[in-house]
């Protein structure tokens, strides 16, 4: 059974049974009951037409639960058979979902664990799993969030940003359990990429392409990291490069730039050195440039303080360094690297082991005491 | 959202308002203390934001390897050991402020008297997985 394909098909059911009129949380929880049995029956026994039968079993079992809950305000039941709705309501239904799942009233966290369930059709324990919490705690997220959005029309859109931030989070985050959530993360853009006609949500698309290309090489077997210099450029995905690149530069065409799109641009033009030497740093602190004026991001800046380094030598990014804040998330890790580069290597050592002391995840802890070590042994030698 | 540690300590934290070691509570006090304990961890379930608590007994030893093919040594329990952990909780939370909103929640547990302790909780955030784009 083709897990992935019975997933795909998870918020068009969802948008059936609302067409029926089963409101958001009921037709969700009915689904996710149909998608158990699916689990159970389907691989002794497939059915012809997979989204037909999720459709009649999850339309049983929301009948199911509001017969058992009769204390319930009655429902109002459209007919059992409607016609199945045309491609066009299909999209119209899938969209309503990842709108609603993003809606602004949730926080991040409940944004996203609501999508992965109702627009990506993972249970609650893959869920929770990916995440690193217990299956009860995860289930009351999303309990919450199905609560918080309850009093949301179902008809109506919402704002794509908040959508694209979404799923910008699922992929960006990188935590995997029995499901890989990078590659979650790019098959829900792509399907929204499908059904929208919008630059930004290409941006999206392509930057998550170009960055999931170089995963081969970020990595070493131990998991430590490889960065973005010393990765072996062989193993780097140029098919996905190339479909990036061809998305982002159609997006590009239509001249309206957007923080994804010069996201994704910087991502395209590493993957067009075959070397790291072959950098067009120049062009990337453009883009920089453009990134700090669309979004004003301190990660920007720092960004571009890197390339400035590159481009222009590591004086002038040391000089592009001092005037951002010194207390952002990776500062010192970066005015570390100057400094060596600048030939400072006792600096570099001292600013290197700081940098690990406030680091925030552990392969890039483990990075920079590595490279203090490194220096001090070579300073000791 | 972010994994936080509290931790809370049978010595070493710095006194606590309401000081009086639980020994001195009378039953009904100890059993409120444990009470709130496992109200505020249900909550916390509720609101999607509990992810493990244990309590540890004090009578620990430390324990070191002797090199190859000899038994590790043990050594302790230490009366004088400074810094004794009691027990802890993690959370996954949206954001540092309400780690420290929780944390000074569970702070408040009663204790002698039925007053809150007060007690000073050691609040660590946990090293999460790297991002996928870092550039």
């Amino acid at each position: 059974m083709d897990e992935a394909l019975l997933r795909a098909v998870v918020p068009t059911v969802i948008g059936v049974l609302g067409r029926r009129g089963a409101d958001f949380a009921a037709a969700e929880d009915a689904v996710q009951e149909a998608l158990v049995e699916a689990v159970r029956v389907w691989p002794a026994d497939p059915p012809r037409d997979p989204q037909g039968w999720l459709v009649t079993v999850a339309w049983r079992k929301f009948l199911d639960a509001v017969r058992a809950d009769s204390s319930r305000r009655r429902r109002e039941l459209r007919v059992d058979e409607e016609p199945a709705p045309g491609p066009a309501e299909v999209v119209d239904d899938t969209l309503r979902l990842y709108f609603l799942c993003a809606h602004p009233s949730l926080s991040p966290a409940s944004a996203v664990a609501l999508t992965l369930r109702a627009v990506g059709g993972l249970t609650t324990r893959q869920i929770a799993q990916a995440y690193l919490v217990p299956e009860a705690t995860m289930a009351q997220r999303i309990s919450r969030a199905k609560k918080t959005v309850s009093g949301v029309r179902f008809d109506r859109h919402g704002d794509l940003a908040t959508v694209l931030r979404v799923l910008y989070l699922v992929f960006n985050e990188g935590y995997s359990g029995d499901v890989d959530l990078v590659v979650e993360a790019v098959r829900l853009t792509r399907q929204l990429a499908a059904m929208t006609d919008d630059e930004e949500v290409a941006g999206l698309l392509a930057l998550m392409l170009l960055h999931s290309a170089r995963r081969p090489a970020r990595t070493r077997a131990d998991g430590s990291l490889v960065t973005l210099a010393e990765q072996d450029r062989r193993l780097w995905d140029t098919r996905l490069i190339a479909e990036g690149v061809d998305v982002l530069q159609a997006a590009l065409a239509r001249d309206r730039l957007g923080e994804y799109q010069a996201q994704a641009a910087v991502a395209a033009l590493h993957a067009d050195a075959r070397t790291a030497e072959e950098t067009d740093w120049v062009q990337i602190v453009e883009w920089y440039d453009e990134l700090v004026r669309l979004t004003g991001s301190p990660v920007a800046r720092l960004n571009r303080a890197v390339a400035v380094g590159e481009a222009d030598g590591p004086r002038a990014g040391l000089a592009a360094l001092a005037e951002l804040d010194p207390t952002l998330p990776r500062a010192t890790a970066v005015s570390a690297y100057l400094h060596e580069r600048d030939g400072d290597r006792v600096m570099a050592a001292r600013l290197y082991a700081e940098a690990a002391r406030a680091a925030t995840d552990l392969p890039e802890r483990d990075h920079l005491t590595r490279q203090a070590a490194r220096l001090n042994a070579g300073l000791r030698s | 959202m972010a994994k936080y540690l509290l931790l809370k300590h049978y010595r070493g934290a710095p006194a606590a308002v309401n000081d009086v070691p639980m020994d001195r509570w009378t039953p009904e006090e100890v059993t409120a203390h444990f009470q709130y304990m496992q109200d505020f961890a249900d909550r916390l379930e509720g609101t999607g934001e509990f992810v493990d608590g244990q309590a540890l007994s004090p009578d620990g030893m430390w324990v070191r390897s002797d090199g190859q093919g000899k038994p590790p040594v043990t050594d302790g329990p230490f009366a004088e050991t400074k810094d004794l952990i009691a027990g802890w909780m993690i959370i996954d939370v949206d954001s540092r402020e309400r780690a420290i909103e929780l944390a000074g929640e569970l702070s408040a547990a009663p204790g002698a008297n039925g007053e809150p302790i007060h007690e000073w909780l050691e609040v660590r955030p946990f090293l999460g997985a790297p991002p996928t784009i870092t550039e």
